[in-house]
Order: C-alpha cells, then sequence, then structure tokens
C-alpha cells in the first residue's frame, strides 16, 4: 500500500480507471445475456488492457492491441454473430447441468486463489535482468522491440507467417459450401443420428420411470407390512 | 514514480479469474470463446507487466506472437462455428454431444 502511495497521482488515477474499466467489461462479457452485448464489452476490456499497456511503455503493443483485438478480431465476432443469428437471448435461469455454476464460481475463485500465492509466494524472478536487451534502452519502443524481433526471433517471427498462411486456408476450407450431394447426404445422417439418440433417450427414461413405480411399489409394501 | 507492478499482476490474476468462470458457465459457443480471449489478455498483460518488472523487451515480443496466435485461433475457431451452425440450427456446448464419436 505504501509502495501505491509512493506512486505519482496522475499513474495511480490511470491505472484504477482502466482496471475498472477492465474488470467491469470482463464482468460484462460473462453475465450479457446478448452475445452482441458480450462482443461490446470485450471491446471495452480490450481498450482498457490497451491504456495499461501505454501505462507500461508499451506503445507499439498497445497500437497492436487495438488494431488487431478491437479492430479485427472484435468485428469478426461480430459478423459471425449477425450472420449467424444467434443475437436472440439466453435464458439464465435454464442450468442444464445441475450444480454446475456454484462448482465454476468454486473453480475460478481456486484459480484465483493459487494465481496469487504463487505470484505472491514464489520466486517467479530468475534476478536475471534484461537477458534479451533492456526494455528502457536508448530508441523508441517500437525501435528495440523491431530490433528484437529481427534478431533474437527471427525464426518464431517466420514461423508465424507460415501459421497466418494455414490459418488462412484452413477458413477458407471450412467455410467453403459444401457440394449440394454432400450436404443432402449429411442432413440424413444428421436425422437418422438424431432419431437415435431420441430412442435412446425415451428408451432409458422409460427404464428409469419404471425403476421409479417399483421403488415406490416396494415401499407401500414395507408401509403396509 | 509508476504504479508497482504487483498491482498490474493481481489485476490481470482477476482477470484471468473472470474469463475462466464464464469459459465454465456460459454454454453459448461464441460468448465461451470470448472468455478464451479475456483470459489470452490477462496473460498479455502479466507478460508486458514482467517486461518492465525485469526491464527485459523479450516480454513484449512475447506478447506480440501471442497476438499472432490469437488472430490465428479466431479465425479457424469462428470457422468451425459458422461451418457448425451451418449443419445444424443452434450451437450451444450441449448441443454438440454428438461429437464424442
Amino acid at each position: 500500500m505504501s509502495s501505491l502511495l509512493a506512486a505519482s497521482i496522475p499513474d495511480v488515477g490511470v491505472f484504477v480507471v482502466s482496471a475498472v474499466i477492465v474488470l467491469a467489461g470482463a464482468l460484462g462479457v460473462i453475465f450479457a445475456r446478448n452475445a452482441v452485448h458480450s462482443a461490446l464489452c470485450l471491446v471495452a476490456t480490450l481498450f482498457g488492457v490497451a491504456v495499461l499497456f501505454v501505462a507500461q511503455e508499451a506503445h507499439f503493443l498497445a497500437a497492436v492491441q487495438v488494431m488487431v483485438y478491437a479492430g479485427a478480431i472484435v468485428v469478426l465476432f461480430l459478423f459471425v454473430i449477425m450472420l449467424l443469428g444467434v443475437d436472440r437471448e439466453e435464458d439464465p435461469t435454464l442450468e442444464p447441468l445441475r450444480g454446475q455454476r456454484p462448482l465454476a464460481i468454486g473453480f475460478g475463485l481456486l484459480i484465483a486463489l493459487l494465481v496469487l500465492v504463487i505470484g505472491g509466494r514464489a520466486n517467479w524472478a530468475t534476478g536475471q535482468r534484461a537477458a534479451r536487451g533492456a526494455a528502457d534502452a536508448p530508441g523508441e519502443n517500437v525501435e528495440l522491440l523491431g530490433r528484437s524481433l529481427f534478431t533474437d526471433f527471427l525464426l518464431p517471427f517466420e514461423v508465424t507467417a507460415v501459421l497466418l498462411v494455414i490459418a488462412v486456408v484452413g477458413a477458407v476450407v471450412l467455410a467453403r459450401r459444401p457440394p449440394r450431394a454432400e450436404l443432402i447426404a449429411m442432413r440424413e445422417e444428421e436425422e437418422r443420428f438424431r432419431a437415435e439418440s431420441e430412442a435412446e433417450l425415451a428408451s432409458s427414461r422409460k427404464a428409469s420411470q419404471s425403476d421409479e413405480i417399483e421403488a415406490a411399489g416396494a415401499a407401500n409394501r414395507e408401509g403396509e407390512s | 514514480m509508476s504504479v508497482p507492478g504487483e498491482w498490474y499482476l493481481i489485476l490481470s490474476a482477476l482477470l484471468f479469474t473472470i474469463g475462466a468462470i464464464g469459459l465454465m458457465i456460459r454454454r453459448n459457443v461464441l460468448v465461451m470463446f470470448m472468455c478464451v480471449e479475456l483470459m489470452l489478455n490477462a496473460v498479455n498483460l502479466s507478460f508486458v507487466t514482467f517486461a518492465r518488472m525485469l526491464n527485459d523487451i523479450g516480454g513484449q515480443v512475447v506478447v506480440f506472437f501471442v497476438l499472432v496466435v490469437a488472430a490465428a485461433e479466431v479465425v479457424v475457431g469462428l470457422g468451425i462455428i459458422v461451418a457448425i451452425y451451418r449443419r445444424r440450427s443452434g450451437a450451444t456446448a450441449d448441443d454438440l454431444h454428438y461429437l464424442r464419436g
């Protein structure tokens, strides 16, 4: 706390305001009932993170964050939401798996505890500073990042080019509309599968009902005797 | 003097937790995907914080690569979701149980 007080007022103000935006946006993503609202809350979170990047002298990454995430990824999300017409609201009272939500929140808090304990106790800092070049060396942030990318990290950088090509080819293959005959065959198989699974479900339900009836009968007999 | 790195790390842990909880409680595949993005952003934030704390540009380079991988992941993931929606109406995670083979 004292270290926070030692920080200058504008820095603390920027941190607090953007932290509130980040957390509120994140909560909005998971609690909004409409997928479009979730996507818009995601934009708020991404902008908040970009501000925190600027506050930590990562100017290039902040710009890329806004362009790639807020500019491209969220627009892609919105495109898919609108294209598929899934912007109808989800019923939050429906809970198909019993006890899923309390369990999920319990596990989530466990994760938070774990991260905080590891962060607070463990020696995550190796003590070796500036192994890949100092972040505050003379020159702009972009210059330092570029020099590091094209010297130390040249091979990974080239590999990302291959990765992007693979992603583009994969997206084209996935988005291709299948030939008509194939589509009809797929629909038929789908119908058959659905019928089978419904029959299976009905038989298992009948079995459990007859079990219940037997159990109730046994209880009655015990009560009578 | 700027805000100490520990505060950024705590914020990043909270953001990661919210993303993980969202991934577990939501059933809409698109929203689950957004929660994965939240978790990725939390990790990016902690990388940038470590880059500042240890005065090492390597942390920022890693964030750069994470951004590239996230973009590729979103493109392929949304392609898969579109393909699923085209074959059947509705794609909550529960509807996809036939993937179990």
